[in-house]
């Protein structure tokens, strides 16, 4: 998948979690639970659907990498997506 | 024979819009079905019947908005003409103050109870309103009414009180806005309205509750080490939160100490046997509801797991279930899931117990002469001190740590 495709992914997913936010604005490096409010139940539910469209299932000890959108789409790329 | 009322959603709820009947005159009902939709200030909630027969013709019909106690209508039994009839009963799982509700709205009826075509007129007082009154020592009679069919609110209360004491102010009106036109503005309307709800609950927690806190500092690194265990074996969608192993530990604790898992009313302290525990959800438009996850005690930590996540999305969705607001025994809030350490919450009457938890962090911890790091959790225990004292809470507290110290018994 190109870069830009799964940005978008990312961003699709992240519009059905917090729906009025603009993932666009948010700094690829800041924390996105953070600065969008994504509680810990809807942050498993981003990446549950992740998992849907990549079948790139994240380990739990690996969550720390993907709190960023700079690091989920590294994370991501580098597991095949 | 038995009556479907209006029923009360919330501490403070004085009305409800009858959206939408979802069952037909003639239609046979059992114990649980959702029967109609009603709008409240807090959004729209599917209502459940607890009773079994034959759905009488309505008496409130869909868009009528109407006080929380007014029958919306007959329940027949099966087989006969209405003689021989089902026992109105509210069902064990629903509040005593709802049960009440009905009761304080008949007794004061100025026609005989079975006359429903007057249905909407015997409500005159909604029971919130009459408490305030008597606490402000007002006398109902003398209380002019805003409400739907001049019914006396608690606003209409407020304004007799501030008119007697001659300091007269302009009455805040317990209305939310008309319905507005655009869908903008019914969310606005909607906000509006859920503010409201939520002052009213908590300025009353506030005047009626004398609060305690209680706060202990829970080393969490055992607890969570054997859930990564645990999500380590399952595939993501089937993977267990720590919110799960706090809220499953909090059931557990309460049945230890039951005295924090019920309500005050009359003057007493009523203990629920049954632990149906609210569930704090935020809502991303801004203010929040708590809907109960029920029988906690009895849920596995993967079906309260599942639990939660139904009841966060239909939360989130606006669509929960009548019983699931009228039942809460107690309140937990996970507010620090994001942010702070530490939580004091404010108890939701007539409940008598809140307990919140603060962020899971790494904090500096001292045993046995070592300093080492731990992941740890604040759990705050706020209480009702008129049904009981900070020796049963802190009872709570130590029960709840142990709990959570041995995780694999949740």
């Amino acid at each position: 998948m190109r870069d830009d495709e799964l940005k978008a992914l990312i961003f699709a997913e992240l519009k059905k979690v917090a729906p009025e936010c603009d993932p666009a604005e948010v700094d690829p490096g800041e924390n996105i639970r953070e600065a969008l409010d994504i509680d810990s139940y809807s942050f498993l539910k981003l990446l549950v659907g992740l998992c849907e469209s990549t079948n790139i299932d994240i380990p739990e000890e690996d969550y720390e990498q993907v709190f960023t959108l700079g690091g989920m789409l590294r994370y991501l790329a580098s597991h095949g997506a | 024979m038995g009556e479907f009322r209006m029923p009360s959603l919330g501490a403070d709820m004085e009305w409800g819009k009858l959206v939408q009947w979802l069952v037909k005159p003639g239609d046979r009902i059992r114990r649980g079905d959702i029967v109609a939709t009603v709008e409240t200030q807090k959004g729209l909630f599917d209502v459940e019947i607890f009773e079994e027969g034959i759905m009488g013709e309505p008496l409130v019909q869909a868009g009528q908005k109407v006080p929380v106690g007014t029958v919306l209508a007959m329940i027949h039994s099966e087989g006969t003409s209405g003689a021989a009839g089902i026992v109105t009963k509210a069902p064990p799982a629903v509040t005593a103050r709802i049960e009440q509700q009905p009761l304080e709205a008949a007794s004061m009826s100025p026609v005989p109870p079975a006359q429903p075509s007057v249905s909407a007129e015997r409500v005159a007082c909604s029971p919130s309103a009459r408490r305030l009154a008597a606490e402000l020592g007002v006398n109902i009679e003398e209380v002019r009414g805003t409400g739907p069919h001049g019914a006396i609110q608690r606003s209409d209360v407020e304004q007799a009180a501030q008119e007697r004491k001659a300091a007269r102010q302009p009455a805040p009106s317990a209305e939310p806005a008309a319905p507005a036109p655009s869908e903008t503005r019914a969310a606005e309307a909607l906000q509006q309205g859920m503010r409201q709800a939520i002052a009213a609950a908590m300025s009353r927690s506030n005047r009626e509750i004398p609060h305690y806190y209680l706060e202990m500092e829970i080393d969490m690194s055992r607890p969570l080490r054997w859930l990564e265990g645990e999500n380590l074996k399952r595939p993501i969608r089937e993977r267990i939160l720590p919110a799960a192993l706090l809220l499953k530990a909090v059931a557990n604790a309460l049945r230890d100490v039951p005295e924090l898992n019920g309500y005050w009313l009359d003057d007493r302290l009523q203990i629920k046997p049954e632990l149906h525990i609210g569930f704090a959800v935020s809502l991303r438009q801004g203010g929040l509801i708590t809907p109960a996850i029920h029988n906690v005690d009895k849920l596995s930590l993967n079906e309260l797991m599942q639990a939660m996540g139904d009841l966060i999305e239909r939360t989130r969705a606006g669509r929960l279930r009548s019983s699931e607001v009228t039942d809460t025994t107690i309140t937990v809030t996970n507010l620090g899931d994001l942010g702070v350490k530490t939580v004091y919450g404010v108890i939701y009457p007539p409940q008598v117990a809140l307990v919140a938890f603060g962020r899971i962090m790494e904090r500096p911890w001292a045993e046995s002469g070592m300093l080492g790091v731990r992941r740890c959790v604040s759990a705050t225990l706020a209480a009702d001190h008129r049904a009981t004292d900070g020796r049963r809470g802190s009872q709570f507290l130590e029960a709840l740590n142990r709990h959570l110290q041995s995780p694999e018994k949740l």
